[in-house]
């Protein structure tokens, strides 16, 4: 099969690939690069849970190729923080119980980081609507959204 | 889910996505968002031996105000630009207070008008909101281009007027007519579902508020939009009172859809939620076209 030489940024990184057009993003994340913090639940748009941010928007990986990431910025969990280091909406998602067996939550984060930065104070329906799109399947979702809460009031009082 | 192998070319101009459809037609895909594609792609529903990705084609993803204030917009401009554009808050505002209910915000930045119009899901809300609004479509291959109104480009479950080597290249909205209401509501299982049902109204008033102009288009029930023009004569030259307005949604939902039942909705229960949702829809159109009169 014919590949296609790719040049894109990852998590800051230049990252330079060689993949065949049918390669889904989210693949060649988990597989090609070993970043496997992006989970893939449906491979149809429903679930969320291959949520990353393609140029800074957030974005299905299951519905995009990696070919059509040449040229492009991606982030993906990974880039958030570390276990030493939690991002504040890591840590707000771990202080609310804001994930049970966690396979959902790369895909709320990613979602919600853009989501804060636009909207530093959300009010509670705004945040159920930014994470229509993302499945739970565990938390029923009130710890997410009050994650969500907590995250704000933490940022806001950062940028005090 | 793996999709089947395909050949990929991306080009940079419509003149070069042009000549690529007219070679192989049949055997090729545009690729706008990717978000109805790529999923029956992923499920193997569609196997498209070469896909055309119109992501670099970026003289489709303009869009902008006319100068008697209709809106000519690029098939690649994606849901999300139109629903944050203040232009078409203004302009176009039957389309700005419909994306919201478009799937979720992740589909919204990917997923393209272009893509949603071609895709023509009897389910989807950009389609009826066309023909609600009359707009058309200019289709262009590398033969030439011809001009389609939206009404007459849907043809059947997800067919429309466009040929294998076609590509939509602009969707013209009319200036939206002075005096006019309008509104659209829909009802589906969860907040971003495709809907069950829904329903988009335009009204427009005389200066004593009775009705000079009314269309009434529905979703999801019929392989198309339905449009209820029937129905919707019954208001004209009439003050839209509670009574009038129930009796055409109740007209409408009688005798011009044609809902299909499902495992979420029998065709009976259609019928109802297409009266219930048709008489808020002309309730708050005829609402808006007061307030505009200053009535
Ligand atoms: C989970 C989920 C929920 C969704 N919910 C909704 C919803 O509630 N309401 C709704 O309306 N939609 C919904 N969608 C669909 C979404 O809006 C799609 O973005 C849209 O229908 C297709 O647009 P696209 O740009 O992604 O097109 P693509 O998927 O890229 O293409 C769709 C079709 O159109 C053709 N095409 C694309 N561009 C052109 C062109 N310029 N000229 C001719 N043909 C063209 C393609 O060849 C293809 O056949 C949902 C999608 C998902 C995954
Ligand atoms: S895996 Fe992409 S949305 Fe479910
Ligand atoms: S924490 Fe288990 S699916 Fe969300």
């Amino acid at each position: 099969m014919n590949k296609h030489a790719i040049q894109l940024t990852i998590n800051g990184t230049q990252t330079k690939a060689e993949v065949e057009a049918r390669l889904l993003l989210s693949d060649f994340l988990r597989h090609d690069l070993g970043l496997t913090g992006t989970h893939v639940g449906c491979e149809h748009g429903v679930c969320g849970a291959c949520t990353i941010l393609f140029d800074g928007d957030p974005v299905r990986s299951c519905l995009m190729f990696a070919v059509q990431a040449d040229g492009h910025a991606i982030q993906t969990v990974e880039a958030l923080g570390t276990p030493e280091n939690l991002h504040p909406i890591q840590a707000a998602f771990h202080e609310a119980h804001g994930l049970q067996c966690g396979f959902c939550t790369p895909g709320f984060l990613m979602t919600l980081v853009p989501f804060l930065e636009q909207n530093p104070n959300p009010t509670e329906e705004e945040i159920r609507a930014a994470i229509s799109g993302n499945l739970c399947r565990c938390t029923g979702y009130q710890h997410i959204v009050d994650a969500v809460k907590i995250a704000a009031t933490n940022y806001t009082n950062d940028t005090n | 889910m793996k999709p089947a192998p395909f050949k990929y070319i991306a080009p940079s101009t419509l003149k070069e996505a042009l000549d690529i459809m007219t070679r192989h037609g049949y055997d090729a895909k545009l690729l706008a968002g990717g978000q109805s594609l790529i999923p029956v792609m992923n499920f193997r529903l569609a196997q498209p031996a070469i896909i055309v990705d119109l992501n670099k084609v970026t003289e489709l993803n303009q869009f902008r105000k006319t100068e008697r204030g209709g809106l000519r917009i690029g098939p690649m401009v994606r849901h999300s630009q139109l629903e944050h554009s203040q232009t078409v808050a203004e302009f176009a505002p039957l389309v700005h207070e419909t994306m919201p209910h478009i799937a979720h915000p992740q589909i919204r930045n990917r997923g393209t008008i272009g893509g949603s119009l071609a895709h023509a899901d009897p389910a989807a809300e950009l389609p009826v909101i066309m023909v609600a609004l009359q707009a058309r479509f200019r289709l262009q291959s590398a033969d030439g281009e011809r001009w389609v109104n939206a009404e007459d480009f849907y043809q059947a479950l997800f067919t429309t007027a466009l040929e294998p080597e076609e590509i939509i290249v602009e969707i013209a909205i009319p200036p939206m007519p002075r005096h006019a209401g309008y509104a659209f509501t829909e009802i589906a299982r969860r907040h971003g579902d495709f809907a069950q049902v829904g329903a988009a109204a335009l009204i427009k008033l005389d200066e004593s508020g009775y009705c000079r102009q009314a269309r009434l288009v529905f979703l999801n029930v019929g392989e198309i939009p339905m449009v209820a023009d029937q129905a919707a004569a019954l208001m004209i030259g009439q003050l839209p009172s509670s009574d009038l307005i129930a009796e055409t949604a109740m007209n409408a939902a009688q005798n011009e859809i044609e809902p299909a039942g499902d495992i979420h909705a029998t065709t009976d229960y259609k019928r109802h939620l297409a009266y219930v949702l048709g008489k808020r829809a002309i309730q708050q159109a005829a609402a808006r076209a007061r307030e505009a009169r200053g009535l």
